[in-house]
């Protein structure tokens, strides 16, 4: 996908950006190519699929991380260090009776470090505008039917926090170690769409 | 800095205003009510920063949660905005 996004209009004008900051002796391209590769080489969703496979077979770190996330994940050799500033990141559990979902509703922020680049519905107005005031039926249409009786709490990251949904683990897996665990955490469960 | 003025577990409402500039307040919080659950630490003011002021205010940041029924005037579920310190006064003052 990168051969036809180089020659779209907003690729032309993130290079004449870059080669002003280069002109202008703020950065120079080698080391623009390494913040940019730094930030999204490890950007994936396996990194939050590890730090809740960790949190379901740890109770110790489960407990670090849901009151000081940025400590707890260098644990599994994470940080909320690779952009220009570091972020602060909270985890949200989900509980029998509560489940979390995250928006951003003034933009998109997301925490591309740990889930990658985001998906295109989190961008979307749409998504954007009705999660936080119909819930329920936006996650019915994702597929994500929840009881009557469980309370959904929606995050609106509008500052420089970061949200991680730490699912419910699910039933049967009690055999499973955390590498196998892994294997099962996705992306929109990790922002609250889906269960796990 | 600004000192911390409110604590988990406070009330507080968002100023109900409609800067010329870029603000981090959402419009569907303004002028409503809700509870500090958390202290997100201290960050420099957006607006300041958006505006390309040289010297940021920097200032605590609640998470602070509102009831749907508030905000919308109905639904079962909540919502949690992070907040900067200026946006806010306590419930007391509305």
């Amino acid at each position: 996908m990168s051969d036809t996004h180089a020659s779209t209009p907003v690729a032309a004008r993130v290079r004449r950006l870059e080669e002003r900051l280069i002109e202008a002796g703020l950065v120079s391209e080698p080391e623009l190519d390494e913040i940019l590769a730094r930030y999204l080489a490890g950007a994936s969703p396996l990194n939050g699929a590890r730090i809740v496979a960790r949190a379901w077979t740890d109770d110790d770190f489960r407990s670090r991380l849901l009151s000081d996330a940025n400590a707890a994940i260098t644990d599994v050799g994470l940080s909320m260090r690779s952009g220009l500033q570091e972020q602060r990141l909270k985890v949200v559990a989900n509980t029998p009776g509560e489940h979390n979902v995250i928006v951003c509703t003034l933009c998109s922020c997301y925490p591309i470090g740990l889930l990658g680049p985001s998906p295109s519905w989190y961008k979307s107005e749409a998504y954007r505008s009705r999660v936080v005031r119909e819930p329920r039926a936006v996650l019915t249409e994702f597929g994500l039917t929840l009881p009557d009786d469980v309370e959904i709490v929606v995050h609106d990251s509008s500052s420089e926090i970061r949200y991680l949904v730490l699912p419910l683990r699910p039933a049967g897996t009690d055999g499973l170690g955390e590498d196998d665990l892994v294997g099962l955490v996705t992306r929109e469960g990790l922002i609250g769409t889906a269960a796990v | 800095m600004s000192d911390a003025r409110f604590r988990p577990g406070d009330r507080v409402r968002v100023h109900n205003v409609d800067p010329d500039h870029h603000t981090r307040a959402p419009r569907y919080v303004r002028g409503h009510h809700g509870v500090v659950v958390d202290s997100a630490g201290e960050w420099p003011l957006a607006d300041d920063r958006a505006r390309e002021l040289p010297d940021p205010r920097v200032e605590p940041v609640y998470t602070v949660r509102f009831a749907a029924r508030d905000l919308w005037g109905g639904g079962g579920h909540s919502v949690t905005v992070d907040l900067w310190q200026s946006y806010l006064e306590p419930e007391a003052e509305a």
